[in-house]
């Protein structure tokens, strides 16, 4: 048994999905799936499933890192489906879940590729696979957000095309078969600096494009705020990872030419801008949804922010991600619940949460709290290492201005989550939760705390293992 | 020798020229079609007639007639219309070749005017409109052609450099022969700018303009026109088919049979397609001189 | 050879200019798929013996890009029944202008990158990089959804052009996959506009304004 498992199994799964009329057996069929793809993600890591499989897979620390996040994140998205749509029916059905399982696959491809063109193709895919699921409600509202959303990651992803080709053009005409694959150009002896320039150029800007980072951000809000509450778990917690990653990638290729000068301080400008923006965004947002979409364009800013420090930073980047995109899949899971019983997505008419469904609301107060970097959730501790990484390098006003801003942020979430917990008046009422709406950001926000109670031996091993190959070391 | 020979032929043969392509249309569009000849019938006509004048008109209106047939003698003089060299060249005689067009124009628009008609006057200022982007791109074309010949008359432009371009720049002088087609139409007031069939004053543009002349006068305009016609069909002929030859017969039989197919051609569009409205005449000859620029770009990089 | 990469290419630049300067939305499609068929049969002219590789290449490129995605978004254009782009922000004779100038930096920017070399002439990276910059043009200054379609088109035509410099040397199974790529993506593109013909009774992007902060 090699990789292509892990490949194979979302397939099999979108097509069984594809091919069944009942709802509820698709819906087994996709949980069932999604567990199946993570125990053999867990074979992986220890070894017992080997080597490289189809379209150049295989497994390094890095990919198999996010690949982890984004099936856990996925797992939880699908048990939490089963209770949202019990609630809020899908209109599109048939399409929902064999689209849900080709995102996993595209997303396994992404992650685990060493092609930097299959990356592409995985990347487009993941693209187009997301998009019915986003337009779910069928309402204006989900049209417009789809449609810009189309429109400016295909433009984005076109951009990344173009660099990748510069990719290969970068190691010039004496090469009888330029290569994409990253272990090739990672060690490539020498590649022409002008098209590798060119390259970064347009891989950052394209991926970056998917990534949301500020100004390529503006389909994010749409789309993450009108996307059904189990979709935009999973476009905050999956989506945005891989795209990162495949900034990660172009990274690696970068510091291994040793061009490492030229990409870090564009990563950190626009890692900075992002958290600007969306700091400022947030302060005016009447939108809950769009205020947790705002508040992942932030902490991809401060992934930027991390890896292009280095250093220790890197490693507070990985670790943040980790946490906070748990974090934020949960948060939106909550979301979920609070749009069930409210039946409006502004903030001004959620409150009380606390008294209407307790639990929900114990687990937004604590989500926001460790998304933003208390103790002893993980993010904390990635925080942390970012700012140590960043007054190593000699870059204090990065690390004030960092500061700065993730400050800016927690008083603009904290006036309004904690504005949609507390409140309400004495005659609410108590309702039962469903367990298919709680388990799954009660076992993300566990994962979190565990991680950051003790950042556990073998995570830390392959963090450090992850940013060694980004120019970055442990903290 | 040849280019005399050359010369007088076009003469002769550029009251034809309208003739072939009105009788193309015709055929085209299920009709027989005045005689391929008629032009010349009118010409003769004409001069046979007395001239009337118009009371509130000056000098201007009865010397306009005389000034347009003239210019474009005078430009034909310049244009090496054998292939190889016209009469008269010299280095920069390109712009005097535009501006015998253009004052042949402006002659003509100001004797419109000087009538006082209302629809005289809405020729005149189409006429001008049309000018305004129709010189620009006739420069650039000329710009073009010079980048890819090296020449600076007439003669180096459209004479013998014009093989060994197409050899070297192909791509660059077919972008300048379609620019000089599309530029065509403007210039000797044909289809799809402007179509010499309607007999709607609102649609004209050049025969509203000379709508008072009569006699004589309106005979020298009709030539005039037919001679400017053959003129942009001879230049295009040169780029196209480069017909030079020791042997006059060969080079005045070559630039014949060019012009006829020209005529034809123009004939063809015409009945194909309706005449462009007046908003859309701008961004034509935009187009023009785009595809002028184009050539230009190709041959900078 | 070196002759009818020259015309294709020239086509290509031609076709460019026809998408911006028109306004039926039925010649803009069309002089789209005019670029398609020239970007399709340029593998042939770049590459004088011909192999399987490039063979397949032109197939699928003029099958895809020359008919298929072309005949698709006419489709959507009878289901929606659009006929005419509304007044874009940019008129026709600025577009054109700004097709020019995108060009011309092209052309002074291709002088500083290094050449691909052997028989891809300079002029390929330029006018990739033209038609690139005229997609976005179209992109961003039209309002009609399928009009923006097409400029998208525009923008993978130019980073296809791009490609073609190494097209010996990229997989077949990559090539495929961004072909595949962008017809699933029209065609996902396709259904939308059709979803938001049914639902907002119009194409017009400009009414899209209402998710803003």
């Amino acid at each position: 048994m090699n990789l292509s498992a892990l490949l194979l199994v979302p397939i099999a799964g979108a097509l069984v999905t594809a091919l069944d009329p009942l709802r509820s057996r698709r819906q087994l069929w996709l949980v069932l799936t999604a567990t199946v793809h993570l125990a053999l993600l867990v074979a992986a890591w220890s070894g017992r499933i080997g080597g490289s499989g189809l379209l150049w897979l295989s497994f390094d620390p890095l990919g198999g890192l996010v690949l982890t996040l984004v099936s856990v994140v996925f797992l939880a998205v699908t048990i939490y489906s089963i209770g949202y749509f019990r609630r809020e029916a899908p209109r599109g059905t048939r399409a929902f879940e064999p689209c849900l399982l080709g995102f996993l696959a595209a997303a396994t491809a992404v992650t685990l590729t060493d092609h930097f063109g299959v990356m592409w193709v995985a990347m487009e895919a993941t693209t187009l696979a997301i998009a019915p699921l986003i337009y779910d409600p069928h309402d204006r509202h989900s049209i417009e957000a789809v449609w810009k959303y189309l429109l400016i990651c295909s433009v984005g992803i076109a951009l990344a095309l173009l660099g990748t080709f510069m990719l290969a053009l970068a190691q010039g005409m004496d090469v009888a078969m330029p290569s994409l694959s990253r272990s090739a150009l990672v060690s490539a002896r020498t590649l022409q600096p002008v098209w590798l320039k060119a390259a970064f150029v347009f891989l950052f800007v394209g991926y970056g494009t998917k990534v949301g980072l500020v100004p390529m951000h503006t389909w994010l809000p749409d789309a993450h705020g009108e996307a059904p509450s189990p979709i935009s778990a999973l476009l905050s917690g999956a989506l945005l990872n891989c795209a990162f990653l495949a900034v990660l990638r172009v990274m690696q290729v970068a510091h291994a030419a040793g061009a490492d000068r030229v990409l870090a301080p564009v990563l950190v400008a626009f890692g900075l801008a992002s958290m600007l923006v969306a700091g400022a965004l947030l302060l005016r947002q009447t939108n809950y949804k769009r205020m947790l979409a705002f508040s992942s364009i932030e902490n991809m800013g401060i992934l930027a922010v991390g890896c292009g420090l280095g250093g220790a930073a890197t490693f507070g980047a990985l670790l943040f991600m980790v946490g906070s995109s748990l974090c934020k899949a949960s948060l939106f899971f909550v979301a979920g619940n609070a749009l069930i019983e409210y039946g409006s997505k502004r903030i001004a008419d959620v409150s009380g949460l606390v008294r209407r469904l307790p639990i929900s609301g114990a687990l937004l107060v604590l989500g926001f709290f460790a998304m933003t970097g208390a103790p002893p959730f993980a993010p904390f501790l990635g925080q942390i290492a970012i700012l140590k990484g960043a007054m190593q390098a000699g870059r204090p006003w990065v690390a004030a201005a960092f500061l700065g801003l993730q400050i800016i942020v927690f008083i603009a979430l904290a006036i309004r989550i904690l504005g949609m917990a507390q409140g309400g008046s004495s005659n609410d009422v108590r309702r039962t939760e469903s367990p298919w709406l709680l388990l799954p950001p009660a076992g993300l926000l566990g994962i979190v705390l565990a991680l950051g109670v003790s950042l556990m031996a073998p995570l830390q091993r392959v963090l450090v293992a992850a940013v060694v190959t980004l120019g970055g070391g442990a903290p | 020798m040849t280019a005399w020979l050359s010369l007088a032929v076009l003469l002769g043969i550029a009251p034809l020229l309208p003739g072939i392509a009105a009788k193309t249309v015709a055929m085209l569009t299920g009709r027989r079609g005045a005689p391929l000849f008629q032009p010349y019938r009118d010409l003769g006509r004409l001069i046979r007639k007395g001239s009337v004048y118009s009371t509130v008109t000056t000098w201007l209106f009865r010397a306009a007639p005389a000034m347009w047939a003239l210019s474009a003698f005078a430009a034909a003089s310049f244009a090496p219309l054998d292939g190889r060299a016209g009469i008269l060249h010299f280095a920069g005689d390109f712009l005097v070749f535009a501006g015998l067009l253009a004052l042949g124009r402006g002659f003509l628009t100001v004797a419109a005017l000087d009538t006082g008609s209302s629809f005289e006057g809405m020729g005149a200022s189409r006429e001008l409109m049309i000018g305004s982007f129709a010189e620009p791109v006739l420069f650039l074309a000329f710009l073009t052609l010079a980048l890819a010949t090296g020449g600076l008359s007439l003669t180096g432009l459209f004479g013998p450099p014009i093989g060994g371009a197409w050899a070297h720049f192909g791509a660059s002088v077919a972008m300048v022969a379609l620019s000089l087609a599309l530029l065509m139409a403007a210039e000797s007031a044909r289809g799809p700018i402007d179509d010499p069939a309607t007999h709607l004053e609102l649609t004209m543009i050049h025969e509203v303009m000379i709508l008072d002349h009569s006699g004589p006068d309106l005979a020298l305009l009709l030539y005039g026109s037919a001679l400017r016609f053959a003129l942009f069909a001879a230049l295009l002929v040169d780029l196209v088919w480069p017909h030079a030859s020791r042997n006059a017969g060969i080079a005045v039989t070559g630039l014949v049979a060019g012009l006829m197919m020209v005529a034809v051609l123009v004939g063809l569009a015409e009945a194909s397609m309706a005449r462009l409205r007046m908003v859309r005449i701008p961004q034509y000859l935009l187009s023009a001189g785009v595809l002028a620029a184009l050539g230009a770009l190709l041959l900078v990089r | 050879m070196a002759h009818l990469t020259d015309t294709l290419l020239l086509l290509v630049l031609l076709t460019n200019f026809a998408v911006l300067a028109g306004s039926r939305l039925t010649f803009t499609i069309r002089a789209a798929a005019a670029q398609g068929v020239a970007l399709g049969l340029l593998p042939l002219a770049l590459h004088h013996p011909w192999t399987g590789h490039s063979l397949l290449i032109t197939v699928g490129t003029v099958t895809v890009k020359g008919v298929l995605l072309p005949g698709f978004l006419m489709w959507a254009i009878r289901e929606a029944t659009v006929r005419r782009e509304v007044e874009p922000s940019l008129g026709p004779l600025s577009s054109i202008g700004a097709g020019v100038l995108a060009v011309g930096l092209s052309l002074a920017q291709s002088r500083y990158l290094p050449s691909p070399g052997g028989v891809v002439p300079q002029l390929l990276v330029a006018i990739s990089f033209a038609t690139l910059m005229i997609g976005f043009i179209v992109l961003t200054t039209r309002r009609k959804a399928l009009t923006q379609v097409v400029g998208y088109l525009l923008l993978e035509n130019g980073v296809y052009l791009f490609g073609l410099a190494l097209s010996v040397r990229v997989p077949l199974l990559v090539e495929m996959g961004v072909l595949l790529d962008l017809v699933v993506g029209v065609f996902i593109m396709g259904l939308v506009v059709f979803h938001m013909n049914r639902e907002l009774e119009t194409l017009d992007s400009a009414r899209l304004t209402e998710l803003r902060d």
